[in-house]
């Protein structure tokens, strides 16, 4: 499915990374795989240290954190806000809603249309397909979008196949009008059938948790989790994304009369750097052209990777430049898009920690 | 150009407790999980100075000795070409 946009912009973006980090080797002790073993994955798979919330602490909170930010340093004014979606995985509660969680706890006018989204890897991007046609009505000047996940606390920490890429993270993007009549091209596929491949079986209304779906299973290769926590059949996304991504791209371009050359960056949503690397190879993308140092900092914090890509390798040149950037999003669903937009300069791009 | 040997080699510094000519099918039989493919992956792209495209990372090209044979020489062949 094709989407064009014009005269929407993104003006500001903001992530929210917990303070608390933790290494590969802190984590090495609960996997029961060989040192020498584990090693050799970390080498090839870019993993080193990432962000973990430190106890109870929820959506809301992180998200709460950011915005509190920028309203104190004068980047945002609650009442300037029309709608706030939600873009999460790990929602506060099944019901209330985390926007509704989050309007209340700031405060925010009754005013507004509030919603949450739920999407992993590909949730900026349907984030922002949401805010830009929101942005058709009249009544509605600024959209926030909030991506944002506490993962870890549904990861086994014996599962060497995702808890040493996950990380928790928010981000706070904003998105407005603009004068500026460039079109904005897009694209979205989804495919339930491979529903599975990304998946926390329990906790759900289809299986509810219980004594039973929190104990802990060997998978066969030495990884042990409980039917409450996210499993991910590696083999089966790792394919996915590579027949799937290529292909979704060139029709993006194809769609946009573009090149790959006229592209300044392909910020993609980041899950290690090896299947990034073997995608950059695929679509003969240079690799300064696409950066894939995320998870050896912050891990793998599913649709807030985008935001923190951005921030991390692109703040200050986002000040002041304006960059042709393509975006994309593939994970659970199984969910992929992709956009072509220009970027910047942004009113604020930063990154803070969650203390 | 690739060999058994070398092969085998690679596959014995990722997983050495395992005999690698024993076995047809190293998935199956639980001497390769998906991270050793790619960690495999990785050390044949080194070794053979190629790269083996992400959509060739199927269990069926590494299920034997005799399968990332093939694989390794359809990238070196392909290699060589484009080096000519």
């Amino acid at each position: 499915m094709n989407f064009v946009f014009s005269n929407r912009q993104i003006s500001g973006m903001l992530a929210v990374v917990p303070a608390n980090e933790r290494s590969f080797e802190d984590d090495m002790a609960n996997f029961h795989f060989p040192v020498a073993r584990s090693l050799k994955l970390k080498q090839v798979m870019g993993y080193d240290k990432h962000r973990l919330v430190d106890g109870p602490v929820c959506a809301s909170d992180l998200a709460c954190f950011g915005m509190m930010h920028l309203f104190h340093e004068g980047l945002l004014h609650p009442d300037e806000i029309d709608a706030l979606y939600v873009v999460t995985q790990s929602p506060d509660y099944l019901m209330p809603p985390t926007s509704s969680v989050i309007q209340g706890r700031l405060g925010l006018k009754q005013d507004i249309f509030c919603m949450d989204i739920n999407q992993g890897c590909a949730g900026f991007l349907i984030g922002l397909f949401q805010a830009f046609l929101l942005l058709d009505q009249q009544s509605v000047r600024k959209v926030v979008l909030i991506n944002v996940d506490v993962l870890s606390r549904k990861v086994s920490t014996s599962d060497r196949n995702s808890y040493p890429l996950i990380g928790d993270a928010a981000s706070i993007t904003i998105v407005e009008r603009s004068g500026d009549p460039t079109l904005i091209y897009a694209n979205l596929k989804m495919d339930g059938t491979r529903r599975e491949a990304l998946m926390i079986p329990a906790g759900g209304f289809r299986m509810p948790s219980s004594p039973e779906t929190a104990i802990l299973e060997d998978d066969g290769d030495n990884n042990r989790r409980a039917k409450d926590h996210l499993r991910m059949d590696g083999s089966a996304v790792f394919n996915f994304v590579q027949v799937e991504i290529p292909p979704l791209i060139a029709d993006l371009l194809h769609l946009a009369g573009a090149t790959q050359e006229e592209v300044d960056y392909f910020l993609f949503h980041q899950p290690n750097r090896f299947m990034l690397q073997k995608l950059a190879e695929a679509m003969k993308v240079p690799l300064e052209k696409m950066p894939s140092n995320v998870v050896e900092h912050y891990g793998n914090s599913s649709g807030v990777s985008i935001p923190i890509a951005i921030a991390h390798n692109l703040r200050d040149r986002l000040a002041t430049s304006r960059i042709l950037a393509c975006l994309s999003g593939f994970g659970v669903g199984l969910t992929w898009a992709s956009m072509l937009l220009p970027l910047g300069p942004l009113k604020f791009c930063d990154m803070i920690d969650f203390q | 150009m690739a060999s058994e040997r070398t092969i085998e080699q690679v596959l014995k510094q990722i997983r050495p407790e395992f005999d690698f000519t024993a076995s047809q099918d190293f998935i199956g039989d639980g001497m390769l999980d998906s991270y050793d493919v790619i960690t495999l992956v990785a050390e044949l792209d080194n070794t053979y100075a190629i790269l083996i495209p992400g959509i060739d990372i199927l269990p069926e090209n590494f299920q034997n000795i005799a399968a990332i044979e093939q694989l390794v020489r359809k990238h070196v062949s392909n290699h060589e070409l484009r080096l000519q």
